[in-house]
């Protein structure tokens, strides 16, 4: 989009625009999957095993057939498939073995969902329990019971690596320069040890997917999915149906954040209705199912050691992650791989190896949460670089200035320069240490006991996917010149349409009303993109999108040549015509172009214009086998997050006062949503580091299923003062020069958070979440002396 | 088994309802009114809040039978006027206070209510602390907390 507007200046891009989709949204008229019914449709409620590790010997259901509505009763036995996207580990119901409590075992079908309730409580399994493990310690022990006895039969992409006949679903290993030698060399080195707990991701649309299985052998689905085409692919795959019989349809989503990615259950649903006699079937999860049946977040414990040269560089960096996968790993594996290839964050550290792994354990299976791999390996990069400032008595932002990368000049941890245009980390930290207004640590001289002090964390990221991801995008034109944009990226208010929606009415100026994105994905109507996943949505898709606009800008070109006699070169398109160049005065409307262009004798020349572009991802690779080298991903993000929180020594309470989010976006297309981000992953950041963490009793089982004891941020939790700036340092090759960010967001939030306490106490926390009783707790053993005196502080406040 | 009489966006309705059944079931299932929204079932997330008789409750928590006679409105009939929206609902529009959109409809019809009941006076903290028995995972709220402050204009307030 080199030219905009005749005035010179962009109309649209830029400018603080509301949702495209926000009236129908305020008005309630949205439609998600979980309002769409079907006449006739069926109603499937799951039974869950109450075993962790166990083998079924029978399921007896003849008392859950006989409630008046139930239409059938489905086991494993009868759906004996295997699905998933990178490793193909998951069964669409127990087969023969349950591996957690709330491991579906069998499906009630009903004519209605009270019917299909009741029955599914009738239903009598009986077990013969097998050793379970829970944590990634016991599941790695020479002996452990394992998972996953068939692993090596599984379906898997190549670049993962499990270690069949263990419980290891994954293992990654990043090996740059010489570990040894780097820590030979170190002056002072750092240790840590970090423990992360599974986490959910609490979208408000629990998962829901309508699936109707025709007698003709084509499949049609409604899914609460991020990625209708990865459904359709994983479908084809895993059933054995050709790609073109089945059709995935995503109408408006209730949120995701990686959660609804890759595959859900929309085999499963699919098998049923061809198994309840070609029926459209609807399976929606209740929230106590999203916590216990669903995929979660992965837990994690990690190891680290940094070594450090006097003046503060990082010479060695060494780390090993651990990621309990629960008893699936099929989109785990590329937590645990990313983890690996992304531990070094923004810095320049010569000697690294990063290991990582996911592991099988008997507890409730995990996926992709926002930014995976990233906010794990940062929590424990960015905190022990505090630690490591402490302890050289250094500033932990000039130590940070210090080690970051260098665009143009550095090599990643993968061992890739850096690109010239990748960003300006530098720039970053600055700005995020000016807004924060980087003073010391200050006791509230009203109240002793509670110190106010700030903190500081960087992140960088890209997409973390397949090196072949592609992306394909439509602009078709309409009678009146209005703009139909067809994308394959899903909607779930990331902001993202509304940027495509800018791009297209600014390249042909055109008023934004007449842009037109429809809610509707569908396989069948949609182009193609992989996923919309990784912050890649504006960045794959816009870059398609773009291409599209080219073409059909061409094509509308070619058309006004014949009708102006005038040379294509010679024209431009602008303001919602076709202008020649230096003669504005000799213009067509695009309204008399775009289905072709009639002379005033009648004939007619060109006809309806579509533009068509796509994007492949191209010069990322594979990474080495052995090292971990070669180039990840299409762009990074670099960011960082700044908190001033209050401490309360005494009750360990925390409370934000204030947030600072700079990414080096590229460009901002739309400040308004991009503002919506970064505050909304602000709040996902806080709510992780201080309140949320599913917790498993000593069977397996999840004890907090519900919003009550898994408490989430809300409105009086949620910081009002924010500082938010987006850094321009345009990405050559992106569109419009942007960069994805709607990860980014809430990557550095909990270490930074974290970081704030350390500074201001010494006190050093490694777990999340950081609840009060945690906090006094480390503080009573890591510094009592601080306890003391704010206690006593306290007490003589009193009298 | 009763028959119950609803009023639901002043459209009145009669529906069949077992003694057991929760409001928000017979609005969603048998009325098809899907402007309500629900994401826990028990209380939690407020998403399923609904103005009954002029005040918000959580349909969730309501047995239908009870509700019986009852005048019902959600976000489609805040403004009382079909297709129109309602001031708060623009300021929801203005602020992008909204980004999945699955709370939305919970979130205009609570903060409609607490304006109209204050006639626009009232603070920042009071706003955060009525709004928090509803969910949002992903705005961060402070864009809700914008729009309702700058829509207490409308409803007689500074803003
Ligand atoms: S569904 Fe009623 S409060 Fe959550
Ligand atoms: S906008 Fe998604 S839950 Fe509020």
């Amino acid at each position: 989009m080199d030219k905009p507007h005749s005035g010179g200046e962009y109309r649209y891009i830029g400018k603080r625009i509301p949702p495209l989709d926000a009236y129908e949204k305020v008005l309630g008229a949205a439609e998600y999957t979980f309002d769409l019914e079907i006449p006739g449709m069926f109603h499937v409620k799951l039974v869950h095993s109450e075993y962790a590790h166990a083998r079924i010997k029978s399921i007896d259901y003849s008392k859950a057939i006989r409630v008046p509505g139930v239409v059938s009763v489905i086991t494993g036995r009868d759906i004996p498939y295997r699905v998933g996207i990178y490793v193909g580990d998951r069964d669409l119901l127990a087969i023969d073995k349950v591996l957690w409590i709330g491991h579906p075992v069998a499906a009630v079908v009903a004519e209605n969902l009270r019917a299909a309730e009741k029955a599914a409580e009738l239903i009598e399994v009986e077990y013969d329990p097998l050793e379970p493990v829970f944590s990634v310690e016991e599941a790695l022990r020479e002996n452990a019971p394992i998972l996953h006895e068939n692993l090596d039969k599984y379906r898997r992409l190549p670049a993962f690596n499990p270690k069949p006949g263990t419980n290891i679903a994954n293992y990654f290993k990043l090996v740059k320069g010489d570990i040894d030698k780097g820590f030979a060399e170190a002056d002072t080195i750092v240790r840590g040890r970090f423990k992360l707990p599974y986490i959910s991701h609490a979208y408000m649309e629990p998962q829901v997917v309508i699936a109707w299985y025709r007698y003709s052998g084509d499949i049609e689905i409604w899914s609460s999915a991020q990625s209708p085409f990865a459904v359709r692919s994983l479908l084809s795959l895993s059933l054995d149906i050709p790609a073109g019989k089945i059709k995935v349809n995503v109408p408006y989503i209730g949120g995701g954040f990686g959660g609804k990615a890759g595959l859900g259950w929309e085999a499963l649903a699919a098998m049923i209705s061809r198994h309840v006699g070609f029926k459209p079937v609807k399976l929606m999860l209740s929230r106590a199912e999203q916590f216990k049946s669903a995929p979660v977040v992965p837990g994690m414990v990690a190891e680290a050691e940094m070594g450090l040269s006097r003046d503060g560089r990082i010479v060695a960096y060494r780390a090993k992650f651990l990621f309990d996968s629960g008893a699936f790993a099929d989109y785990t594996v590329n937590i645990s791989r990313t983890a690996g290839y992304a531990c070094a964050g923004s810095y320049d550290i010569p000697n690294i190896l990063c290991e990582s792994y996911a592991v099988y354990t008997n507890k409730v299976p995990t996926t992709a949460l926002r930014g995976f791999g990233h906010p794990e390996n940062h929590f424990v990069l960015e905190h022990m670089i505090d630690m490591a400032a402490r302890e050289l008595d250094q500033d932990p932002v000039k130590i940070r200035s210090r080690n970051l990368l260098k665009p143009g000049v550095s090599t990643t941890g993968t061992g890739v320069r850096l690109r010239e245009d990748a960003g300006n980390p530098q720039l970053v930290l600055e700005r995020i240490s000016d807004l924060l207004d980087w003073t010391t640590p200050e006791v509230d001289p009203e109240r002793p006991w509670v110190i106010r002090s700030k903190g500081i964390a960087l992140s960088v990221k890209g997409p973390s996917q397949p090196p072949n991801a592609s992306s394909s995008a439509i602009v078709k034109f309409n009678e009146d010149a209005s703009v139909d944009v067809m994308v394959g990226t899903s909607n779930f208010g990331q902001g993202t349409v509304t940027g495509l929606a800018m791009m297209v009415a600014e390249a042909f100026g055109i008023p934004l009303e007449k842009v037109h994105v429809k809610p509707l994905r569908s396989t069948d109507a949609s182009p193609y993109t992989w996923q919309t996943v990784g912050s890649r949505g504006l960045f794959t898709d816009g870059l398609a999108l773009l291409e599209a606009i080219e073409d059909a800008k061409r094509k509308i070109k070619k058309i006004a040549s014949q009708a102006l006699k005038v040379d294509e070169d010679h024209l431009e398109i602008a303001d919602g015509k076709v202008y020649v160049v230096g003669k504005p005065w000799i213009s067509i409307p695009l309204e008399k172009i775009v289905m072709g262009y009639q002379f005033p004798d009648g004939t007619s020349v060109g006809g309806p214009v579509i533009g068509v572009g796509r994007h492949i991802a191209g010069l990322t690779t594979y990474l080495d086998p052995e090292t971990g080298q070669g180039n990840p991903t299409i762009f990074y993000t670099f960011g960082g997050t700044g908190v001033e929180v209050e401490i309360n020594i005494l009750t360990g309470e925390i409370k934000v006062l204030k947030a600072v989010q700079v990414y080096d976006i590229g460009k901002a297309i739309n400040p308004l949503l991009l503002e919506g981000q970064a505050i909304g992953g602000f709040v996902m950041g806080m709510s992780r580091a201080l309140y949320e963490r599913i917790i498993f009793d000593e069977f397996g089982s999840v004890a907090n299923p519900n919003f009550s004891f898994y408490y989430v941020a809300r409105a009086k939790d949620a910081p009002d003062n924010y500082l938010i700036e987006f850094v321009e340092t345009p990405q050559m090759d992106g569109p419009l020069g942007s960069r994805g960010v709607g990860e980014n967001v809430m990557i550095s939030v909990p270490v930074a958070i974290a970081n704030a306490i350390y500074r201001a106490t010494g006190v050093s926390i490694k777990e999340l979440p950081i609840t009060p009783e945690r906090l006094v707790k480390a503080i009573r053993e890591q510094r009592p002396d601080l306890f003391e005196q704010a206690f006593k502080a306290y007490i003589d406040s009193m009298v | 088994m009763a028959t119950i009489t609803l009023k639901v966006n002043n459209v009145v309705r009669r529906v069949e309802v077992e003694d057991n059944e929760i409001l928000l079931d017979v609005l969603r299932e048998k009325l098809h009114v899907k402007s309500v929204k629900a994401a826990c079932w028990r209380g939690e997330c407020g998403l399923c809040t609904v103005m009954l008789n002029g005040k918000p409750v959580k349909s969730c928590l309501v047995l239908a039978v009870e509700a019986d006679g009852s005048e019902i409105v959600t976000a489609e009939g805040l403004s009382g006027r079909p297709g129109e929206l309602a001031p708060i609902q623009k300021a929801f529009i203005e602020h992008a206070a909204l980004q999945c959109g699955f709370c939305t409809p919970a979130f205009v019809v609570v903060a409609h209510y607490l304006l109209t009941k204050t006639r626009g006076k009232v603070e920042r903290e009071e706003v955060k602390e009525y709004l928090s028995g509803l969910i949002c995972r992903c705005t961060g709220y402070k864009q809700i907390i914008d729009a309702v402050m700058d829509a207490r204009k409308h409803y007689g307030g500074e803003g």
